[in-house]
């Protein structure tokens, strides 16, 4: 899709291809304002943070800057927040250092079946070293029913690890609920806010959150660089061995430019909250109404009220995902879907099987993220184009016919 | 990820539709899996004169369909038989590796089409 523009002169018109972004929980670009802050830290700010020297005193001056810009946005202090290298990072490390750390207390971990895989695989990491994992199933929406989290308590339970809200179908969880059961009950709670930082209202301390992980790029921060909140007296075996970084707890040299972005970002996110929580949601509802006017056999998957504002998730019956990504992808839309295909394994999502999906349909879902970025005429965009193509791959699906001349499909 | 001449074969199939009363139809995979082939054949004098597919499934799925059934369309029902999905993806200038198992349905519809229209032959035959 081709259209014409003014250049930068205001004189000529420049051919564009038009590209529409609309996968943003997969990664976000980089603020302009938190590019700004960063840039000096590569040049000539580019002291160590443990050197005595003036250099090295300026690093560490933007790095508790940093810290305390993100423990305000979650109600925490800056003596709970410790870098790392991003969000898979800080949910490993708080599973296997809380397993680590508390093992002569017991040996039981209570998760979802739809956390994201830093923490699945960390968590089957840790049966295979003696520990035992609870998986809670979800609902149709994919919430966590709090009552199914407290019956799978046992004296053996160390901790509880529950995302805030999901990376693919959006659904946020009762998690002050969750907190009060797992203070109740003296166990550990630990969310991956991987998706909700940033995006949703955090209070750590209101919603007795033990741990927390947060990644920069999810909110318009760099990549390659997150943080954990660990409250203060939690007992946490270290993951990375070395130098006293992060009060002996994390080591490694910090990543200077990467966690002033973090700061910034973090702080610009949370001083929009509102507004751009309201403007992706009214963005978001109209593209999922839009596109159930527009196209039969469609649903939505995830809580139609109980989601981040820019996440839309949809299953196309009779039609494959990558095949729509790649046919989006020819219009310039880029998108992401629950499809065994674009996953390289032959299961499709375990979000979508746990809601209960198919796995027909669930072959046939589409993620679309919102950000600040989108414009209502790439609502329209999106309209404009989706149905003819999910028209086209439909006529060439034999599930289709059989769905149109028989009683029912495969 | 895809060479430009999947791309074009998933953007412009070659042959895609249904024939009505064919001589042999073959359906491959399943919906679970994410890929089914259906391949319809007309054949006349042991030749396949007409072919046509319906797809599920992902662009290398509907780019080796296409393929598959330009590579046999016209040829004798051994010729047909001879074809392997190595020939399907190397015309397709080679699929990426997680994408190999396309080409082995594509060469499977084909010869379950085929297998679909002996055994009717046999009956009609007896």
């Amino acid at each position: 899709m081709k259209y014409f523009a003014l250049d930068n002169t205001g004189k000529g018109v420049l051919e564009m291809e038009r590209r529409v972004y609309m996968d943003h929980a997969a990664t976000t670009y980089i603020k302009q304002e938190v590019m700004e802050e960063m840039m000096p830290y590569f040049t000539e700010k580019f002291g160590n943070p443990s050197s005595v020297h003036s250099f090295g005193r300026e690093a560490r001056k933007a790095v508790d800057m940093a810290r305390d810009r993100t423990a305000k946005a979650l109600n925490a202090s800056g003596d709970e927040i410790y870098f790392t290298g991003g969000g898979s990072e800080s949910d490993n490390w708080a599973i296997k250092g809380i397993a680590q750390a508390n093992k002569h207390k017991g040996n039981h971990i209570i998760t979802s079946s739809i956390e994201h895989h830093a923490v699945l695989y960390t968590c089957q990491y840790l049966e295979k070293m003696g520990f035992e994992v609870t998986y809670l199933p979800v609902d149709q929406y994919g919430l966590v029913n709090p009552d199914d989290v407290k019956r799978a308590i046992t004296d053996k339970t160390i901790l509880i690890s529950i995302m805030f809200a999901n990376n693919e179908i959006g659904t946020i969880q009762p998690v002050k609920e969750i907190g009060q059961i797992a203070k109740e009950h003296g166990v550990y709670f630990h969310t991956d806010a991987v998706q909700a930082a940033g995006h949703l209202p955090i209070d750590v301390k209101d919603m007795n959150i033990d741990l927390l992980s947060l990644s920069a790029h999810k909110f318009y921060g760099p990549k390659g660089v997150g943080a954990l909140y660990i409250r203060k007296g939690v007992r946490v075996h270290p993951l990375m061995h070395g130098g006293a970084q992060e009060r002996n707890r994390r080591a490694g040299t910090e990543n200077l430019p990467g966690i002033v972005g973090l700061g910034k970002a973090i702080e610009l996110a949370y001083e929009n909250l509102e507004d751009s929580s309201r403007k992706l949601t009214a963005m978001r509802d109209r593209l999922i109404s839009g596109i159930m006017e527009r196209i039969d056999n469609v649903r939505l998957n995830g809580h139609p009220t109980k989601r981040l504002p820019g996440n839309a998730n949809l299953s196309f019956e009779y039609i494959e995902g990558e095949s729509l990504l790649l046919s989006l992808d020819m219009k310039g839309i880029a998108a992401s879907s629950g499809s065994a295909c674009t996953s390289g394994s032959l299961d499709p999502s375990h979000v979508l099987l746990a809601i209960g999906l198919t796995h027909e349909i669930a072959h046939g879902s589409l993620r679309l993220t919102l950000g600040d970025d989108n414009t209502d005429q790439d609502i329209d965009y999106v309209l404009e184009v989706l149905p003819d193509i999910v028209q086209r791959l439909r006529n060439m699906s034999p599930l289709f016919v059989q769905h149109k001349g028989e009683k029912y499909y495969v | 990820m895809y060479s430009e001449k999947v791309m074009d074969h998933f953007m412009n199939p070659r042959n895609v539709g249904e024939i009505e009363n064919p001589d042999g139809v073959g359906q491959v995979g399943n919906a679970k899996c994410g890929d089914i082939m259906k391949i319809y054949l007309k054949i006349e004098d042991n030749r396949i004169v007409d072919i046509k597919f319906k797809t599920f499934g992902c662009g290398a799925a509907i780019a080796t369909s296409s393929m598959a059934t330009e590579l046999v369309k016209g040829k004798t029902i051994e010729e047909a038989l001879a074809l392997t999905n190595k020939a399907v993806a190397d015309a397709l200038d080679g699929l990426p590796p997680v994408k190999m198992h396309c080409s082995i349905l594509a060469e499977e519809a084909i010869k379950a089409a085929i297998e679909d229209y002996r055994s009717k032959q046999l009956v009609s035959s007896k």
